[in-house]
């Protein structure tokens, strides 16, 4: 193969893991280390499906599917939220709030006042800046622990949702309005769905195969044409079919784009730039971080503020899709919902670890639960206790595979 | 060896309380280009300190800091490193969960907005190279490396920014005896690139290998500066405050036997 010579395959020390069948042996080594990434929840999902589908043939029909990724997309993006606060090692709890204000601000500036649509939303998803730079306040001057901080800012900013909407307690959006289509009826049409499809495997193939090239030029070890081309084609098969399933009910609705367009922003954001690298950083070892000239107290808020943002972002989609802005809005299990699907989706709680993609594949565990529940009818009680099961072994696994990774040097 | 001109670093009068204690008292230090100055002292003696406060972790209680002959303050390691001080801290400093790459370039990466990662590996290995550093993956968590792998990392990162002035604390203190060599040699070969460096040290034989002048501190107070010509007895007694302590003892009881032996034989 030539390996002696590239420059990071010179020590002997190296497993060498050439080909494909070494890639799997890398894998399959990655995880008995304890660095599961995204197996768990693919595997639990693969589970929680089988279970509802032969409890009820619904489950997996194709309409059932788009409603469930309808819902997975605006809960979702509060996930995406919480997963950059995470990521530095601290929490919101206040998101469902933050939502929850953000729709009635939408609500009241919209309908009662007649601005204009997205001033409108602009506006909300601005308060939702300030609630996070109050925040990162909060915690960069006086030291608050944020859970404290954001549970005072879960009942303070539910205060002004509820002072907001005063005494009606909820304004209907009008239906029709391109915001309220975009939460209920607009779709990609099937041609172009397919089309982003094979762009988005096409653009994956691209970068990683510039990538191999030039290190091949560096000479350092590179992924061989054969791994690329076929990562790739799995990749796009895997999204046509999904297309293809979709478009056999109501399609792909154009709201699930908005959030995927946004989980691939965050990855982007979070893995090929500098702030994402200061984040993992801050996250890791924070004096380490301070000590390299990252400015700390920016990176902390950076985090609140764009975790309020995704949440004012999440609360806007919602009411979009519920044609209205209420008092029930951002209440109940949005909050919990949000935290445990990044976290099943493998962002860990204790800092530095974790990717946007968790917060996609949380999502839909944890819709997927909810709506085979509500398809057996089972009462909200029983959603619940099973709801809070599956978050509580989602945080075991994360806690075991942190203990894990420790004994074998990947912490 | 003397230096001339300006020194790169000079302290007038540094002191730092820690509440009641005072760890500094009235530090005067300079160090010049192309100049290894040591450090050392006993436990407790303040060395750390002052490294800290010369890497903007802890902002000093009172006295001047000159670098370059300019006056300036070090609110935060960020105004350190942007003057050219590299720090390589006694504990570590490393990201853990990080890669060895993304440690050396953790705060400067190469493009910023879409990370450069092919070249900062490339940049890595030369670093790495240079350093002549057995460091078998640079694409592993920090966490896997040992306490040597991590020194040298933790050097290469200091190396990156190409700095005027470079601050060791205890930069031999995990490495094996080839490693201990190889750092010195750099040490060495940095001093002759002109830098200034300010290492701190327990190990005299280090000490002696590779520093221009040695500066003892005691109990956070100058107590006297030395040539690598010094006797092993001048510096200890400058660093223990007697000529009558521990160490003398234990070397005039090893004397007495060995000339005893000698007698008998």
């Amino acid at each position: 193969m030539g390996d002696a010579k590239l420059v990071d395959r010179a020590d002997e020390r190296l497993k060498s893991a050439a080909g494909i069948g070494g890639a799997i042996l890398a894998f399959l080594d990655r995880v008995r280390s304890g660095d599961l990434g995204s197996l768990p929840v693919i595997i639990g999902l693969i589970i929680i499906c089988s279970v509802f589908q032969s409890l009820n043939t619904v489950f997996l029909s194709p309409s059932n599917i788009v409603n469930l990724l309808y819902d997975s997309s605006t809960i979702g993006v509060i996930s995406l939220g919480i997963v950059c606060i995470l990521m530095v090692g601290e929490i919101d709890l206040s998101v469902g709030s933050v939502s929850g204000f953000a729709s009635a601000l939408l609500g009241v500036l919209w309908v009662n006042t007649g601005i204009p649509v997205f001033l409108a939303i602009i506006a909300a998803i601005l308060a939702g800046a300030v609630i996070g730079l109050f925040y990162a306040f909060l915690f960069n001057r006086f030291g608050m622990p944020s859970f404290v901080s954001t549970l005072a800012g879960l009942l303070a900013v539910l205060g002004l949702q509820l002072y907001l909407l005063g005494e009606s307690g909820s304004i209907n959006l009008p239906y029709g309005s391109p915001l309220v289509n975009l939460g209920q009826s607009l779709f990609v049409p099937p041609a172009l769905a397919y089309l982003l499809g094979a762009l988005a495997g096409l653009a994956l193939f691209w970068r990683s195969w510039r990538t191999a090239a030039r290190r091949r030029n560096a000479n350092l070890s590179a992924q061989s044409l054969h791994i690329l081309v076929g990562r790739a084609i799995v990749i796009t098969v895997v999204l046509e079919a999904a297309v293809f399933y979709l478009n056999r009910g109501r399609g792909v609705p154009l709201m699930l784009v908005v959030f995927l367009a946004l989980v691939v922003l965050l990855d982007y954001a979070l893995t090929r730039t500098q702030w994402g690298r200061a984040v993992k950083a801050v996250g890791g070892n924070r004096e380490a971080a301070r000590r390299a000239g990252i400015n700390v107290r920016r990176i902390y808020t950076s985090a609140f503020v764009l975790c309020a943002v995704f949440a004012a972002i999440g609360g806007v989609l919602s009411s979009a899709r519920l044609a209205s802005a209420s008092q029930q809005a951002g209440t109940g299990d949005v909050n919990l919902d949000a935290i445990a699907a990044a976290v099943i989706g493998g962002t860990s709680l204790f800092g530095g670890r974790g990717n946007a993609y968790s917060a996609l594949l949380g999502i839909i565990v944890i819709q997927a639960i909810s709506s085979g529940l509500t398809l057996l009818d089972l009462s909200s009680s029983l959603r619940y206790m099973i709801t809070g099961a599956v978050l509580a072994i989602a945080v075991i696994v994360d806690s075991l595979a942190r203990r894990s990774r420790v004994s074998h040097g990947r912490a | 060896m003397t230096a001339q001109g300006t020194p790169v670093l000079s302290l007038h009068g540094i002191s730092k309380h820690f509440g009641a204690v005072s760890a500094l008292t009235d530090i005067e230090l300079d160090v010049h280009a192309g100049e290894v100055v040591a450090l050392v002292g006993d436990n407790g003696a303040g060395k750390s300190t002052l490294v800290k406060i010369l890497a903007g972790v802890h902002a000093p209680s009172a006295g001047r800091i000159a670098f370059q002959g300019r006056e300036v303050t070090l609110p935060d390691p960020a105004a350190a490193l942007s003057l050219g001080i590299a720090t390589v801290f006694q504990d570590l400093a490393l990201c853990e969960n990080l890669d060895v790459v993304a440690n050396i370039f953790l705060g400067r990466e190469l493009s910023p907005y879409a990370l450069d990662e092919v070249a900062m590996e490339i940049k890595a290995w030369t670093l790495l190279q240079e350093l002549s550093a057995r460091i078998p993956s640079l694409r592993e968590t920090v966490a896997s490396l040992s306490g040597g792998q991590r020194q040298t990392v933790a050097i290469a990162r200091s190396l990156l920014l190409e700095p005027k002035l470079i601050l060791l604390d205890e930069p031999t203190a995990a490495l094996g005896v080839a490693q201990t060599a190889e750092v010195l040699d750099l040490i060495e070969r940095v001093r002759d690139r002109g830098l200034g460096v300010l290492m701190i040290s327990h190990n005299m034989e280090d000490v002696r290998a590779v520093a221009d002048r040695i500066v003892v501190l005691r109990l956070g107070r100058n107590n006297g500066i030395f040539y690598p010509d010094a006797s092993n007895h001048e510096l200890v007694s400058a660093i223990t405050g007697a000529g009558e302590n521990a160490v003398s003892r234990r070397a005039a009881r090893r004397s007495t036997r060995d000339s005893s032996l000698g007698e008998t034989a």
